[in-house]
């Protein structure tokens, strides 16, 4: 602790404002969601903060590495059906047959495949690791080649697709278009009762908690300065000493891993995990929820998450087949007026407001804290551009 | 403390991420409040609320449109006539965005924010494996109004459109019967409808004599049908068995006729093309090929005649009614029929008052089967005619009794 306190520097702020901010927040997560909040609302909520995860882990890889991930679908796929394989197994029972693997007629036992997701000791981590391994398996490939920008981005993207590709071709083994649903229960809760459901959410935001402090101190620390400086500077950072394939490498894989920890976690409150969730779309969507809270900014970008699945919902309940459009043009805006999302708006607004003369309880709410800085805030313009 | 661990930056940016997630949550309960309010139970108040679920937006909406415009239809004739049970019936239509994990979604919403008595919706059977759960374990009615595979009687769901042996095994026998066709090729759309379909459909084959000379799945709508037609062109079939669902209709039907084929040089029969996609499909690309289903806008009888009008008059003269309309459209009234019955829209009451239930339907008389809660339906074989309508050429004596696990066919044993 003596050795963080050293590294601040000198003038800041008391740091009580960030652990002030965290409480509300978690507090409003923890306590006043569930009790304003309906079984249903809650559940979707579960389900957005899921989504939450993910979107820490882009604002990681994306935001702050610069890597544009667009195939994030397929880690968030893996965790997913590692998770609901799982589930299916154990629901029916000691030696029986999963009904997707007896649509086909193929298996009259569990393929060698889903053998070892029959034990929870197993498919758990591997929903987490086997993402993880993947993405340094390909980062390695990728980052060493210094492929980037673009080319990183579709590499990613064709992932998706193939994975969803290979899903839907091997339907006899995975469930094809349909996915896995119909789940019964979750290490002995009933994922089909509501105050089960209840729990269901609180382990959700507390494991999106303590992911975002995790990820947040990676990247306030050490090695988050690095990766701000690969992202904006690829060559001067390799100059310095550094190797940027492996800075790079780190946050992709932490991403990845998020996202099969985000599916994994979506199958239980959800109940369904199919191909839909994770092609080509759905990835892109992914980074878009974080473009649009604001990539940068950690917080945000899961923030980002939750707004944008939270109005899809709504809008699509208020005016069925209307969200689309909305969605298009609410994007065209983002891309027009607020590169840097929902954070560079309320930046531009505190900055508005800063100038105006000090009047009450506005003004002492803005002016405690501290600035963000300054690297972090503003990404470099060639960055930008691709 | 923990906040020096954490480092003392970014602070503000969590005060505002508290905001947003403050606001989002007031929002949702905003919007929660007002939907509780409005509604507590199905019976109360003047109105009965019921949901129409189905996709209208992305690739299944060519179809499913006018499957709610059906039941909607149906919605409107029953309040007409002075509703069910005196109530009005109040439709909350939700969009299932030809995405199953939507359709869920969506139905849990109707039956806890919307408290509706049923829901009425589903095309694909994929989306129908995502709503059964949640229908099941809440204890609430759908009503499904397409043919689909069989293999399935969940005791929440009604089944208003065709299992196997009402459809696609009349269709194989029109083939080997009338047709006289020895080889077969399988073109479908790649998720569970095709690949059940198809297995069945390969048992049957091995039962009759019939070759399966080639089988090919392309993903849900896929637009791109030069490989598959190219393959089937060189294993040279008597005639395709077509299970392509949704727009990929549109795409399979204008290449299969670019590339010189038609009805004389190659008979296509199709489990999933009907009036409706075939506005979409342009007629010339698919004149003379032939579609098996239980109701075509052709079908005879004062009682079509009255809901062909009524379509139109609500919808449009270009508008056409076909299999699954009709399906829609029957089970909107055979759960009122139900609920009238019954007394009551209690769920458990309504499935009892529906066993053996009969309706007058476009398609002729239909009953409930109270063991499986699908219906007796006539099997119809079509022809697609020059002006896009579809004549019946075969049809069978009587409706059909459901059997959606084909326990009745030795050669399906197994499956």
């Amino acid at each position: 602790m003596s050795t963080m306190a050293k590294l601040l520097p000198t003038g800041t702020p008391r740091p009580s404002a960030f652990l002030v901010r965290f409480v509300i927040m978690a507090a409003t997560l923890l306590l006043v969601a569930p009790w304003l909040l309906s079984d249903f609302r809650l559940s979707l909520l579960a389900k957005f903060l899921c989504f939450a995860i993910i979107a820490v882990g882009i604002g990681l890889a994306y935001g702050q590495g610069g890597m544009l991930v667009l195939g994030q679908g397929l880690f968030f796929g893996i965790g997913g059906y590692a998770m609901g394989m799982h589930l299916k197994i154990v629901d029916a029972g000691e030696g029986q047959l999963p009904d997707i693997l007896t649509y086909s007629g193929k298996y009259d036992s569990l393929p060698a495949l889903w053998k070892p997701f029959s034990s929870a000791w197993f498919a758990i981590p591997m929903a987490i690791l086997l993402p993880m391994a993947i993405a340094a398996l390909l980062g390695a490939a990728i980052f060493r080649q210094r492929i980037r920008g673009p080319y990183f981005a579709i590499l990613s993207q064709a992932l998706a697709a193939a994975f969803v590709v290979v899903l839907v071709g091997n339907n006899a083994l995975t469930g094809g278009t349909n996915g896995l649903t119909n789940f019964q229960s979750f290490f002995g809760l009933s994922v089909t009762s509501p105050s089960d459901q209840r729990t269901l959410y609180f382990i959700v935001v507390v494991v999106l908690l303590i992911v975002f402090l995790l990820t947040r101190e990676l990247v306030l620390g050490r090695y988050g300065r690095v990766l701000i400086a690969t992202r904006d500077d690829e060559d001067r950072v390799r100059f310095l000493g550094y190797d940027p394939a492996r800075v790079k490498l780190f946050a992709y894989v932490m991403a990845a891993g998020m996202a099969g920890l985000a599916g994994a976690l979506f199958v239980p409150v959800v109940g369904i995990i199919s191909p839909a969730l994770l092609g080509i779309v759905p990835s892109i969507e992914m980074v878009i929820w974080v473009a649009l809270g604001g990539r940068t900014v950690l917080a945000w970008a899961a923030a980002g998450a939750v707004i944008v699945n939270w109005a899809k919902t709504s809008v699509s309940e208020q005016f069925p087949s209307g969200w689309l459009y909305l969605q298009g043009l609410l994007f065209v805006v983002v891309i027009l007026y607020l590169p840097k999302g929902i954070a560079g708006a309320v930046e531009h607004i505190r900055a508005y407001i800063g100038r105006l003369p000090p009047t009450g309880g506005l003004r002492i709410l803005m002016s405690s804290g501290d600035r963000p800085p300054k690297q972090a805030a503003k990404p470099n313009p060639t960055e930008e551009a691709a | 403390m923990i906040c020096r661990i954490l480092g003392p930056r970014a602070g503000r940016r969590c005060l505002a991420a508290v905001g947003v997630v403050l606001a989002v949550a007031v929002a949702g309960c905003g919007s929660d409040d007002s939907s509780t309010s409005a509604s507590t139970s199905p019976d109360s108040g003047d109105t009965i609320a019921v949901g129409v679920l189905h996709s209208l937006s992305s690739f299944m909406a060519i179809s499913e449109v006018s499957v709610k415009d059906a039941e909607l239809l149906a919605i409107d004739e029953i309040n007409a006539a002075g509703g069910v049970l005196g109530k009005q019936l109040k439709p909350v239509v939700e969009d299932g965005q030809s995405d199953w994990p939507t359709f869920a979604e969506k139905a849990q919403k109707l039956i806890s924010e919307d408290k509706v008595a049923v829901t009425f919706g589903g095309w694909t059977s994929a989306s129908r494996k995502a709503m059964l759960p949640v229908f099941e374990r809440n204890k609430a009615l759908l009503y499904y109004p397409v043919q689909y595979e069989g293999l399935e009687a969940s005791p929440y769901i009604f089944y208003t459109g065709a299992t196997t042996n009402q459809q696609i095994i009349p269709g194989l026998e029109f083939l080997k019967e009338e047709l006289k066709v020895k080889t077969l090729f399988l073109v479908g759309s790649d998720y569970v409808f095709p690949r059940t379909a198809n297995k069945e459909i390969k048992a049957w084959a091995k039962a009759n004599d019939m070759k399966i000379v080639g089988e090919e799945y392309s993903p849900l709508g896929n637009t791109e049908y030069a490989t598959t037609i190219n393959k089937v062109k060189k294993a040279n079939p008597d005639a395709v068995f077509q299970t392509i669902n949704g727009d990929s209709n549109v795409a399979f039907w204008k290449q299969f006729s670019n590339a010189g084929l038609d009805a004389k040089k190659l008979p296509v029969i199709s489990v999933s093309t009907a009036e409706d996609e075939v506005r979409g499909v342009g007629i010339k690309n698919i004149v003379g090929q032939y579609v098996a289903w239980n109701y075509y806008q052709t079908t005879p009888g004062e009682r079509n005649a009255k809901f062909v009008k009524a379509y139109k008059a609500k919808y449009g003269s270009d508008r056409v009614t076909d299999d699954p309309i009709e399906a829609g459209y029957v089970a909107v009234h055979l759960w009122a029929k139900a609920v009238e019955k019954a007394g009551t829209t209690d769920v458990e009451k309504v499935k009892q008052a529906s066993k053996g239930l009969t309706y007058d339907a476009p398609e002729g008389k239909v009953t409930v089967d109270g063991s499986n809660q699908h219906i007796y339906k006539t099997a119809r074989i079509g022809k697609l005619r020059p002006d896009g309508l579809i004549d019946t050429v075969s049809e069978s004596d009587e409706p059909i009794k459901p059997d959606p696990f084909l326990k009745t066919y030795d050669w399906a044993e197994g499956l």
